[in-house]
C-alpha cells in the first residue's frame, strides 16, 4: 500500500491550492483527479477546432492575493480592470468602469453621485464581511480568543465610519438586493447589473430577502488591489488552472489524472485511505476532498461510517444549479452597437432592470427556465488572442436562469433554451447567428456530469444566508474538519464558498497545518 | 384649553393597550380616534343587520394574556375561545385536517404520507424550540447596538447570554431557521406538498413575500408564537369578534377615568421647538398634550402627521424606505345558512378551524409572483374561518359570519388606484375559488364587504394596506424596528412617542408594542410601572 | 416530492374511532371490570383490568396476559439489514444470533439517546425492532447508502406478554410444544392456526415470561388458546399499573418517563447520553460505528457526562414518585423518576437522576424530600436514600432452563 502525510481528492483550484500548501511545509502529496487534466470548472477547454472556452470562469473578479502569495503565483493581470457595459436595447448603454464602476460612462451626473454613494456604503459593508471570509468560522459553542478578537476588530470597522453606517450595517445585511438598489438609484440598466451581479449563480431572485448578500460577496472580491475589480480570463497556457497546476507541480505535489477514488476507507470514526479507480489503496495521515460534499459524503463515503444527522444534514444542502453556459465559436469579432471595441474586451451585462432579472427567476421556481433570460458575456479571445484563429472570435455566457431540476428535463429543454438564449443575443448583436461556427453549451445537468458537481452548482451549495459560515456546508463540518478524523474537506462547498478565490483550499489547508503544530 | 398629560393619536389595539397603562399609572389620557368606533384592525362591526363582522383580523393568538390580566381585560368583556384544526381541500376530492388530538393528527397526515406524519414531531419540536427562545423577547425593548448606554449593552448581554444557552447545533439551526423560506424549511422534514402547503401558509399571512422567499420561516414563527391560556402556538377566536379585543381595552379605559374622542381625525402633531405638544384635528381643533403618543404607523406619522423640517433628514430617508406594503385582502360575507363542502364527511369538526384551497407551495408562490407583477392572485391562497360555528353571538341563528383573509392582494393594481369595478373583479376571484369546493356558496351570501389594501388603508389608516405596520423582514425587526436607532419606541422629536405594530415586535393583535411603549414612556416620566406585570416565565 | 394521488376516502374516516382498539380489544372489554382506559399512542389500553393489587399478584405469582399490541414495531430486512442495525443501535448486531433478541438503544448523532428498545433477530436478513416511541422518519433516514426495507407493523402484528412463575406452564398447556428449551432472550416460531405464533422468552417484569407475536387476525385466537389453558393456573389478564409495579421492580427505565427521548425533548438539556440513563452497558465501542459513537465516547474520555441514572432505597414505605433528590439534605441534586413500595422486596424502592457527580462517585448523605398528599395535607418527609444496584428484585426462576411450572 502507497503512503502519503496527504491525498488530495480533486484537483480543481480549492484542491491544488491546499496540495501546494501542504507540499510547501514539506508533506509528501498527492492529488487524484477524474479528468484527465487538472483545474475543474476553471480549466480551459477546446471546444471546437481552433477554439478554447476559458472554462466556467470566465471572468477573473476575486482570485485571492493571500493564496497567491502562499502558492508563490505570479499573476500577471491586467493593469486596468475590464468594464462592464449594461447593455440597453436601444444601444444606450451604461460603462461601469475600473473597479465596480469607480466611475460610469452613460448615466447622468446624478446617477453616478448616487451610484458613488451606494457603491462606497457597500463596499464599507461588504469590507466587514470580508473579514469573515478569510478565516475559518467560528466554532460554536468553543469560540477562541482569537474569534472573539476578529468580532471585536469587525465591531470597530463597523464603527469607523460612525455609528449610523453601523446601524446601516446591521439593516441592510439581510435585505434584498432591489430595496438597496430602489433606495439609491434610478437608472434601471445600473439596477439591473447590481440585480444580476447579486443573483447570478444563486437561486435568489432581486426581490428574495438576503440577496444583497451575494452582491456583498462579489464585492469582497479583489483583482491586483482593486476591490470589485475584474478581469477577462484567459486560456490555455495562462489560464488560472495552468497557473495553480504549475505552483502545485513546483511544489513537488504528485499529480495522478485521469483516476478516479471509488472510495474513502473509513474504521469507527478515522478516514485513513483511499482507493482508487487503478484499484490501488492510497493512505495518508490526512485525505483532503475538494470536491462537491455531497459527492465526498453521499458517493465516496460509506453510510455506516458517518452519523445519520450528519447524512441527512449533508443531503439537505441545497444545490441545483441555476447558470448555463455558452461558448461561441465566432468568425469574426461581433459587433454590439454602441458598444466601444475595448469595451468589447470587458463584461457585457444584459439584465434590463431589476424586474427584468426578477422575471427571469419566476420560471425557475417551478423548474422552468427563463423565456427572457439574463446574462454576462465576455470575448475572451480579445483578451487572450491564442484562444480562437485570427481574425475568428470566441465568446462566452453565463446565462439565468437554468435550473437543474426542469420540470420537462433538459434533453427536450437544452435546444429550446439555446435557442432561446441565441434570439437573445441576437437582439443584442444584430448578425452574431449567421456568424457562430460552433456552438458549446452547458446546462447545470451538463456541468453535474462534466464536473462531477452534484445539482451542477458551481459554488458546490447555495451560497444563502443559512448555508453560509458556520452552516457551510452543514454546521458539523463547518470547519474543514469533519466528523471523521483525518477527512478535510476544501471545495467551494466550505466556507467562503465559490468563485476562483482558492480562500476555501487556503483555510483547510492552514486548518491541517495548525493541528499538526499542536 | 386644557393640556392632557397624553394625547394618543388612534384607538387600535396598541393605541389602546399604551393609553390603559398610562392611564392607570395615574396619567390624564384622551385617545383621538378618526372613525366613529375604537378599534382600529380589531373591531367587529355590523355591516349588515345582525351580523357582526370581525372586518379586519379575525384571529387571537398573539394577545399577550399578562396584559389581559394586567388591564382586567375579561372583566371588560373579553373571552377567547379555542378552536381546533381546520382542512386544506385538495383539487382531487381530496383533504388534508389537522386535529388537536396528537393521534388523530398523525393518522391524518399518514393518509398522505406514514412518514410525514411523523415527521411532524420533530417539526414541531424545532418550532417550539424557536418559540420558547422568541417568546421573552415580546414583552422587552430591544436594546440599540449603538448607543453604548449601559442598559443597552445590559440587554445586548441578555439576548448574547440567551443565545448562548443554546447547544452548538442549535445555535446553528437557529441562524438557519431566521434565514430560510419556509419552503426549504419544510422540505426538510416532510416530502408531500399538501403537507406542506398546509404548514406555509404562516410563513405568508400578513406578508409581501412568497413561501419560497428566504425570512419565512420566520413570519411563520410570528403566527406561532402566541398562545391560548398556556396552549403555545393554539388560535382562538374572540368572543363577539375581534372588535371584543379593543372593546374591552376601551371599557377598561374608560373605568380607570381615561377619555375617548371618536370620530376626531388628528391632521397634524403639533411641535414646538423640537417638542410634541399636541394634535390638530381636521376640523382645526387643537387637543394639547404634554407628550404625544401615535397609534399610527410610522410611514404615517412622520410622512404626513409631523413636519418634516421637525426631523432629521437621515431619519425621513429611513421612514420613507421601511416596507409596508400591502398584501392582503378581505371578505367578510353574511351566510344565510353553513357552507357545505362535499369533500368533508358530515359532521366533520374541520369546518370550525382554519379552511384552505390552496394545495400547493407552488400555487400559493405563484399567487405571490401575480402580486410582484401588481395584480392580485388569480389563484389566490384564502384562509377562511366560520367563527359563528363557535361563537353565537356574532350571527342570527342558523346563520353565519364568514371571514376570508386573502392573499396576495396589491396596493395597487399595475401601478394604479383600486377601483371599484377591480375590487369587484377580485371578489369574484376569491368567490369563484370558494365555489370550487362548496358548491351553493355563492347563493347563500347575504351580504358581503371587500376589502382590498385600498379600503384597509382609507377605514383603518394602515399605510398600503400592510396590516402588520410594516413588512417582518429582518430589516425590520428588533432593533431595526421601525428604523435604526429609533427602535425603542420614541422618536426624534421630544415627547412624540410611537406604540403600533410599526415598532417591536411588530404586527398581529398582540399589545406588546403598546405595552412597551407604555414602559418606556413610564420610565422616561420615572414613573414605576408598578401596575405593569413582567413576561410570564418561559420554563 | 409526493404528488397528490387518487385517495381511498375509507381512510377519511379514522377521525370517527380517536382511540384505536387492540387486535385483543373485545376480549379485554370483556373481561374489564374497572372500565378504566387510557391513551397508549393513540389505542385504548387498560390501566387495570379487576384490580391493580390482585393484578400485581398474579404476575409475580401466578401468571399475567399484558397485551402489548400498541407498542410500536417496525420491521427491517435486507441484505444490509445487519449492517444498517449495527449503524443505527449502540449494540453489537453481529454478536445478536438468528432467533435471538436484544435490548438496545439508538441515538442521534450527538449520542443523545432516541429511544430503546428490543431487537428480535427473525432471520439473518430480518429484524423487528420494537419501542414505545415512533421513528419512521429517523429509520428511513438511516436507510440511505443502505439495501434495505423498512416497515411499520404495528397494527399488522399483535403482541401479548405472558408473564409470571406459571407463564411455562400455560404455554404449554396451550399446546405450544417445544418452547421448554427456550433461553432468556431466545426465540421461536409455533404452529397456530393456520399461521404462526413468534414466540420470545422476553419480558417487561424480571419474571419468568414471554411475548407472543402474531398477525392481528389471529390475535383472538391465540388469546383464547392461552386463556383457556391458563384457568387452571391462574391467568389473569392485568393493566399497565400493575406492570409498571413489576417493571419498577425490575429496574427498567420507560422512555419519556424515565428520561426524555431526544426527538421528543423542548428543552436541549434534557437530552440524555446512554452512560447518563444506565445504558452504558449497551454502547459497545469495539464493533463498527453508530450514530452518536463519537460524542459518546468523547464525554466518557472528557468526563463531561453530566448525569446518572440509579436504584434507590429509601428509608421508611412511602413511595417517593416525583421527589427531590438532596445531597446532605441541602444540595438538591435530582430527581426520582419511579417508585414504589416493592411487596417483593419488602422495600422502599425507586429509580431516580441524579446530577454527576451525586450518584456516580459521591453517592452517601444522599436524602429525598417526599410530600405525600394525606386527607388534603401534605406530609412532608425527609428521608435517607441509598444507591443500590437494579435490578432490585432477582428472580431464578426468570432465567432457568427448563423453566419451572410455578
Amino acid at each position: 500500500m502507497t503512503s502519503f502525510d496527504a491525498i488530495v481528492i480533486g484537483g480543481g483550484h480549492n484542491g491544488l491550492t491546499a496540495a501546494t500548501l501542504l507540499a510547501r511545509s514539506g508533506r509528501k502529496v498527492v492529488v487524484i483527479e477524474a479528468d484527465d487534466a487538472l483545474g475543474g470548472a476553471a480549466r480551459s477547454f477546446e471546444f471546437h477546432a481552433g477554439f478554447v472556452s476559458p472554462g466556467l470562469a470566465h471572468v477573473i473578479n476575486r482570485l485571492d492575493p493571500d493564496v497567491l502569495s502562499a502558492l508563490a503565483i505570479e499573476h500577471a493581470t491586467a493593469r486596468t480592470a475590464a468594464p462592464t457595459v449594461a447593455l440597453s436595447l436601444s444601444g444606450a448603454h451604461a460603462v461601469l468602469r475600473g473597479a465596480y464602476g469607480e466611475t460610469i460612462d452613460g448615466v447622468s451626473r446624478d446617477e453616478a453621485a448616487r451610484f458613488r454613494e451606494l457603491r462606497s456604503k457597500l463596499l464599507f459593508q461588504a469590507g466587514i464581511f470580508k473579514r469573515f471570509l478569510k478565516r475559518r468560522p467560528p466554532e460554536v459553542g468553543e469560540i477562541a480568543f482569537t474569534d472573539l478578537k476578529s468580532f471585536a476588530t469587525a465591531g470597530l470597522h463597523l464603527l469607523s465610519k460612525g455609528r449610523e453606517e453601523g446601524r446601516d450595517f446591521l439593516r441592510m445585511l439581510l435585505m434584498n438586493v432591489a430595496d438597496v438598489a430602489d433606495e439609491y438609484l434610478t437608472d434601471d440598466r445600473l439596477k439591473g447589473v447590481a440585480a444580476f451581479d447579486a443573483t447570478l449563480g444563486i437561486h435568489l431572485g432581486p426581490r428574495s430577502p438576503t440577496s444583497l448578500l451575494g452582491l456583498y460577496y462579489r464585492l469582497t472580491g479583489e483583482v491586483a488591489g482593486a476591490t470589485g475589480a475584474q478581469v477577462v480570463a484567459k486560456g490555455n497556457g495562462h489560464s488560472i488552472a495552468a497557473l495553480f497546476d504549475a505552483a502545485a507541480t513546483k511544489a513537488g505535489v504528485s499529480i495522478r489524472t485521469g483516476t478516479r477514488v471509488e472510495k474513502i476507507i473509513a474504521d469507527r470514526g478515522r478516514a485513513s485511505a483511499v482507493v482508487l479507480s487503478t484499484g490501488e489503496t492510497l493512505e495518508a495521515a490526512a485525505i483532503i476532498s475538494a470536491i462537491h460534499p455531497q459527492a465526498t459524503f453521499m458517493a465516496l463515503t460509506d453510510a455506516a461510517e458517518i452519523g445519520t444527522g450528519f447524512r441527512r444534514a449533508v443531503g439537505n444542502i441545497r444545490t441545483k444549479g441555476n447558470v448555463a453556459k455558452l461558448d461561441l465559436a465566432l468568425d469574426g469579432i461581433p459587433d454590439f452597437p454602441g458598444v466601444a471595441r475595448d469595451d468589447l474586451a470587458g463584461r457585457l451585462v444584459i439584465a434590463r432592470s431589476i424586474d427584468h432579472v426578477e422575471q427571469a427567476f419566476n420560471p425557475a421556481k417551478y423548474g422552468q427556465f427563463s423565456t427572457d433570460p439574463v446574462m454576462e458575456i465576455t470575448l475572451p479571445s480579445l483578451t487572450d488572442p491564442t484562444l480562437a484563429p485570427d481574425g475568428a472570435c470566441t465568446l462566452s455566457a453565463l446565462v439565468e436562469f437554468a435550473p437543474y431540476a426542469l420540470a420537462d428535463g433538459w434533453e427536450k429543454g437544452k435546444p429550446a433554451f439555446l435557442k432561446i438564449v441565441l434570439e437573445t443575443l441576437e437582439r443584442y448583436c444584430p448578425g452574431i447567428g449567421a456568424s457562430i461556427v460552433a456552438t458549446h453549451f452547458l446546462t447545470p445537468a451538463d456541468m453535474e456530469e462534466r464536473y462531477n458537481l452534484p445539482g451542477g452548482h458551481w459554488h458546490h451549495g447555495e451560497l444563502q444566508a443559512d448555508q453560509l459560515l458556520i452552516n457551510r456546508p452543514v454546521s458539523a463540518a463547518s470547519g474543514y474538519t469533519t466528523p471523521l478524523e483525518g477527512l478535510y474537506l476544501a471545495s467551494a462547498g466550505s466556507h467562503p464558498g465559490g468563485g476562483i478565490s482558492g480562500l476555501p483550499g487556503l483555510l483547510a489547508a492552514r486548518q491541517i497545518l495548525s493541528e499538526k503544530r499542536a | 384649553m386644557k393640556k392632557y398629560d397624553v394625547v394618543m393619536i388612534g384607538g387600535g389595539h396598541n393605541g389602546l393597550v399604551t393609553a390603559c397603562y398610562l392611564q392607570r399609572a395615574g396619567l390624564d389620557v384622551i385617545v383621538l380616534e378618526k372613525n366613529a368606533w375604537v378599534g382600529g384592525a380589531a373591531t367587529s362591526r355590523e355591516l349588515t343587520p345582525g351580523f357582526l363582522y370581525s372586518n379586519c383580523s379575525y384571529v387571537c393568538s398573539l394577545f399577550r394574556p399578562e396584559i389581559m390580566r394586567d388591564l382586567e381585560l375579561p372583566k371588560h368583556g373579553l373571552q377567547v375561545i379555542s378552536y381546533e384544526g381546520g382542512a386544506v381541500f385538495t383539487r382531487d376530492g381530496d383533504y388534508l385536517a389537522s386535529y388537536r388530538d396528537h393521534d388523530s393528527h398523525r393518522r391524518e397526515f399518514a393518509r398522505f404520507s406514514k412518514r410525514d406524519a411523523e415527521a411532524y414531531d420533530r417539526y414541531a419540536r424545532d418550532v417550539t424550540r424557536q418559540c420558547r427562545f422568541i417568546q421573552p423577547l415580546l414583552m422587552r425593548t430591544a436594546p440599540d447596538p449603538f448607543s453604548f448606554k449601559p442598559r443597552d449593552l445590559q440587554e445586548m448581554l441578555y439576548l448574547a447570554r440567551k443565545f448562548g444557552d443554546f447547544s452548538p447545533s442549535e445555535m446553528a439551526a437557529t441562524l438557519r431557521f431566521w434565514t430560510m423560506s419556509i419552503s426549504d424549511f419544510l422540505d426538510e422534514y416532510f416530502e408531500t406538498d399538501v403537507v406542506k402547503a398546509y404548514l406555509a401558509l404562516s410563513g405568508i399571512i400578513g406578508t409581501a413575500l412568497g413561501p419560497m422567499s428566504p425570512g419565512t420561516a420566520y413570519v411563520l414563527l410570528h403566527h406561532y408564537m402566541g398562545e391560548v391560556d398556556g396552549s403555545v402556538g393554539a388560535w382562538g377566536y374572540a368572543r363577539g369578534g375581534m372588535g371584543a379585543v379593543t372593546s374591552a381595552l376601551a371599557s377598561s379605559f374608560k373605568a380607570s377615568g381615561g377619555t375617548i374622542r371618536t370620530g376626531a381625525d388628528v391632521a397634524k402633531i403639533m411641535t414646538h421647538r423640537g417638542k410634541a405638544t399636541g394634535a390638530v384635528l381636521a376640523d382645526g381643533e387643537e387637543v394639547l398634550g404634554k407628550l404625544v403618543v401615535s397609534n399610527a404607523d410610522v410611514k404615517r406619522t412622520f410622512l404626513k402627521l409631523v413636519d418634516e423640517s421637525a426631523l432629521p433628514e437621515r431619519f425621513v430617508h429611513r421612514v420613507r424606505h421601511f416596507k409596508m406594503r400591502g398584501s392582503s385582502g378581505k371578505l367578510n360575507i353574511a351566510l344565510d345558512s353553513l357552507p357545505e363542502f362535499p369533500a368533508l364527511p358530515s359532521g366533520s369538526s374541520c369546518i370550525r378551524g382554519d379552511l384552505h384551497f390552496t394545495d400547493t407551495i407552488e400555487r400559493m408562490e405563484k399567487g405571490y409572483d401575480d402580486w410582484k407583477a401588481g395584480r392580485w392572485s388569480a389563484d389566490p391562497f384564502v384562509d377562511m374561518m366560520i367563527p359563528t360555528t363557535l361563537d353565537p353571538t356574532m350571527a342570527p341563528p342558523g346563520k353565519h359570519f364568514v371571514s376570508c383573509f386573502v392573499q396576495y392582494c396589491p396596493p395597487k393594481v399595475e401601478g394604479n388606484e383600486w377601483t371599484d369595478a377591480d375590487r369587484d373583479a377580485f371578489a369574484e376571484t376569491v368567490i369563484r375559488q370558494i365555489s370550487d369546493y362548496s358548491p351553493g356558496f355563492r347563493e347563500r351570501i347575504l351580504h358581503m364587504e371587500v376589502r382590498t389594501p385600498r379600503e384597509i388603508e382609507q377605514e383603518v389608516g394602515l399605510t398600503e394596506g400592510n396590516i402588520f405596520q410594516g413588512e417582518l423582514t429582518f430589516d425590520q425587526l428588533l432593533f431595526n424596528r421601525p428604523v435604526p436607532g429609533y427602535a425603542q419606541y420614541r422618536s426624534p422629536v421630544r415627547g412624540l412617542y410611537i406604540c403600533g405594530s410599526s415598532t417591536h415586535p411588530g404586527g398581529g393583535v398582540m399589545g406588546a408594542p403598546g405595552r412597551n411603549a407604555a414602559a418606556e414612556i413610564l420610565r422616561d416620566l420615572r414613573h414605576a410601572p408598578s401596575h405593569m406585570s413582567s413576561a410570564h416565565d418561559v420554563i | 416530492m409526493k404528488h397528490l394521488t387518487a385517495f381511498n376516502r375509507a381512510e377519511q374516516g379514522h377521525i370517527l374511532t380517536p382511540r384505536l382498539e387492540t387486535p385483543f380489544h373485545d376480549r379485554l372489554a370483556a373481561l374489564s371490570e374497572t372500565n378504566d382506559w387510557y391513551s397508549w399512542a393513540g389505542y385504548k389500553a387498560p390501566h387495570s383490568i379487576f384490580d391493580t393489587e390482585l393484578e400485581y399478584f398474579a404476575i409475580r405469582s401466578t401468571s399475567a396476559l399484558f397485551d402489548i399490541s400498541p407498542m410500536v414495531k417496525y420491521r427491517i430486512r435486507g441484505t444490509d439489514a445487519a449492517r444498517y442495525l449495527n449503524r443505527l443501535t449502540v449494540r453489537d448486531v453481529v454478536k445478536l444470533g438468528v432467533n435471538r433478541v436484544h435490548y438496545t438503544a439508538w441515538c442521534d448523532d450527538h449520542g443523545h439517546v432516541l429511544d430503546d428498545g428490543t431487537l428480535f433477530r427473525l432471520g439473518e436478513e430480518d429484524f423487528r425492532l420494537c419501542c414505545q416511541e415512533r421513528h419512521l422518519p429517523w429509520l428511513l433516514d438511516s436507510a440511505g447508502g443502505f439495501s434495505v426495507e423498512i416497515d411499520e407493523e404495528t397494527a399488522e402484528i399483535a403482541a401479548v406478554a405472558l408473564q409470571g412463575p406459571t407463564a411455562f406452564a400455560v404455554l404449554e398447556a396451550a399446546g405450544f410444544a417445544g418452547i421448554e428449551p427456550l433461553k432468556p432472550f431466545q426465540l421461536a416460531e409455533f404452529p397456530h392456526a393456520d399461521g404462526s405464533v413468534m414466540i420470545s422468552r422476553t419480558g417487561f417484569t424480571g419474571d419468568l415470561g414471554y411475548e407472543l407475536f402474531a398477525p392481528a387476525n389471529a390475535a383472538l385466537g391465540l388469546w383464547d388458546r392461552l386463556w383457556t389453558a391458563g384457568s387452571g393456573f391462574g391467568l389473569k389478564a392485568i393493566g399497565y399499573d400493575a406492570l409498571n409495579r413489576a417493571r419498577i421492580e425490575a429496574g427498567f427505565i420507560v422512555a419519556n418517563a424515565d428520561f426524555i427521548t431526544a426527538e421528543t425533548a423542548l428543552r436541549a438539556d434534557r437530552e440524555r447520553l446512554p452512560d447518563e440513563i444506565g445504558l452504558d452497558w449497551l454502547v459497545d465501542p469495539e464493533k463498527p460505528y453508530f450514530n452518536g459513537r463519537d460524542a459518546i465516547l468523547r464525554a466518557r474520555a472528557k468526563g463531561t457526562l453530566k448525569h446518572v441514572l440509579v436504584g434507590l432505597e429509601i428509608e421508611g414505605n412511602i413511595p417517593a414518585e416525583g421527589a427531590i433528590v438532596y445531597h446532605r439534605g441541602k444540595k438538591e441534586v435530582g430527581l426520582v423518576t419511579a417508585a414504589i413500595w416493592s411487596p417483593l422486596a419488602k422495600r422502599n424502592i425507586a429509580i431516580a437522576t441524579l446530577s454527576r457527580p451525586f450518584g456516580a462517585s459521591v453517592t452517601d448523605n444522599l436524602w429525598v424530600e417526599i410530600y405525600a398528599m394525606r386527607e388534603l395535607r401534605y406530609q412532608k418527609l425527609m428521608k435517607r436514600a441509598r444507591v443500590v444496584p437494579r435490578p432490585f428484585v432477582k428472580l431464578d426462576r426468570r432465567a432457568a432452563t427448563p423453566p419451572g411450572r410455578f
